[in-house]
């Protein structure tokens, strides 16, 4: 699904971020991405989400090279890849409700058509109540879960979160990880960056690919 | 208990993935406003240059004078007849009307003043042909008719009118070109608040890519931004000129006889903009719209090319 091959990264003529990083993604697969603040987590998660070029290496993603990637090209990938950004990314002037269903309304589907759906979605992520409200009046938890929910209104191939659980309370972390599982068993490879070791153990049956000093480890997931 | 979907009416939906309004919408609607005012009065200008100097072209057009010279020794009055009658028999003549002694001398009182007596001075006499539709270019039967006329002289009028086209004409051009200046200037404004607008929206750019939407679908969203703006800066503008020439046309009938009026008749008719004027006004608001609206698409897809 996705394949890094000796990619490396260097902004402007600066020091290498990230060097020979070699690794591969499977389909249905889960694995956390970790490392100490500063690392390269995002770096590695952008090169994913193809916002930015390798400097060397190659990148495969859905069996495309990505250098040779048109921009509609880039343009159809992304629709199969959900991003959760740590920031959140939510657009201001856009109630909960349409920047959950902006994936889908951006395909330019009849707003109809996934009304039912994005209404459920956010009952299920607890924002059935905030559907109206705009999000500088959300909290960071509920920005969080509208952000995630945007992410996955479109059932990903791919899910790539960074830091989700970086702005909720513990039993509210736990039942975000249970939902990303559950789209993990549905048949999503999921990818989620965080330095919080609490949540990982939570889900040990995980891959760990840990950056460090710009180099990327693969730890493989327990055995069950 | 699960509860009720908001009705379609609760939800809020389908608001513009542009923010609407902004410092930068105000100023351009603003600017477009203003623009698009001075392009149609400039346009509205232009026309009623045109129309009246239509006028002036029928009027001289449509008639040819005869001078006669008398010579010493003449009956004016008999030759003045002899001219007239044999010019009314000429093919093509609707009607030929001899200025008669007291019409001359109220003709040159304004020049010679009052109780002038024309018997006593060699003055020409003037006899006014007016031709029938559609033989004012060939004047060749008359010539012939006055061929026998020694003392009489035809003017068709071709000097003051090559003058009146040269001077309608260079009207027109210079309103041309200075409602092409106006439109490149907007153009330009335009330019330079589409590409403030997508700085302001970067972070929307860069969202909406990552959801998937493709380079056209942004562009669209910003095309009909603009659109909207240009649309309400150009409702302000072309209103506030239809508005400037329903007033100028009421103003203009009610000071038609004073001195003042009547020179501003005789360059303009009567100052009232006909429906052409106002159609041309209205079309001219619709495409500062859509050029405004295109533009901004076309500055955006350029700009959204080099973004990944």
């Amino acid at each position: 699904m996705l394949e890094f091959d000796n990619v490396g990264l260097r902004y402007g003529l600066g020091a290498e971020v990230l060097r020979d990083v070699t690794f591969s993604i499977a389909p249905q697969s889960f694995q956390f991405l970790t490392g100490p603040s500063g690392a390269g987590k995002t770096t590695l998660l952008r090169l994913m989400m193809l916002s930015l070029r390798p400097t060397r290496g190659a990148i495969r993603i859905f069996g495309e090279d990505a250098a040779g990637l048109d921009k509609d090209k880039i343009t159809a990938l992304r629709r199969r890849i959900g991003v959760v950004f740590q920031d959140f990314r939510l657009l201001d002037h856009l109630t909960t409700y349409e920047n959950v269903a902006l994936p889908l309304r951006v395909m330019e589907r009849a707003e109809r058509g996934y009304r039912d759906e994005v209404i459920e979605l956010l009952r299920w992520v607890g924002l059935g109540e905030r559907m109206n409200a705009l999000p500088p009046v959300l909290s960071g938890g509920e920005k969080q879960r509208a952000a995630i929910a945007r992410a996955l209104i479109v059932r990903p191939e791919l899910l790539l979160a960074d830091e989700p659980t970086g702005n909720v309370d513990p039993s509210l972390a736990r039942r975000l990880l249970r939902l990303f599982v559950e789209l993990h068993k549905s048949g999503t490879a999921v990818v989620i960056a965080t330095h919080d070791i609490g949540l990982m153990d939570q889900f040990g049956a995980a891959r760990r690919l840990v950056v460090g000093e710009g180099r990327l480890q693969t730890f493989e997931a327990e055995s069950p | 208990m699960t509860e009720p979907a908001p009705s379609d009416a609760r939800l809020k939906r389908d608001l513009p993935l542009v923010p609407p309004a902004s410092i930068a919408g105000r100023a351009l609607i603003a600017l477009i406003a203003i623009m698009t005012f001075l392009a149609c009065l400039t346009a509205g200008g232009a026309i009623l240059v045109a129309q009246a100097s239509q006028g002036w072209r029928a009027d001289v057009a449509r008639d040819v004078t005869i001078q006669i010279k008398p010579r010493p020794g003449d009956d004016v009055e008999a030759v003045v007849a002899a001219v007239a009658q044999a010019v009314a028999g000429a093919p093509g003549v609707a009607d030929a009307h001899p200025y008669s002694k007291s019409e001359s001398e109220a003709l040159l009182a304004p020049w010679l003043g009052e109780g002038l007596d024309l018997g006593e001075l060699p003055i020409p006499r003037l006899i006014v042909v007016h031709m029938q539709p559609g033989h004012r270019d060939d004047l060749a039967p008359l010539r012939a008719a006055l061929a026998s006329q020694p003392a009489a002289s035809l003017d068709d009028h071709r000097r003051w009118l090559a003058r009146l086209d040269a001077m309608a004409d260079a009207i027109v051009l210079f309103a041309a070109a200075l409602f092409a200046l106006m439109i490149v200037a907007m153009a330009t404004a335009t330019g330079f608040a589409t590409r403030g607008a997508m700085a302001g929206a970067r972070e929307i750019i860069e969202v909406l890519h990552f959801v998937g939407a493709a380079d056209s679908y942004i562009a669209r969203q910003f095309q009909g931004h603009f659109l909207r703006l240009g649309l309400k800066g150009a409702a302000i503008g072309g209103g506030g000129a239809a508005l400037f020439f329903a007033l100028a046309a009421l103003l203009s009938a009610w000071n038609a006889r004073s001195a003042a009026g009547g020179e501003i008749a005789a360059l303009f008719g009567a100052f009232a903009l006909r429906p052409v004027g106002y159609a041309a006004i209205l079309a001219i608001c619709l495409a500062i719209a859509v050029l405004t609206g295109f533009l901004s698409r076309a500055i955006v897809f350029r700009q959204l090319r080099s973004l990944l």
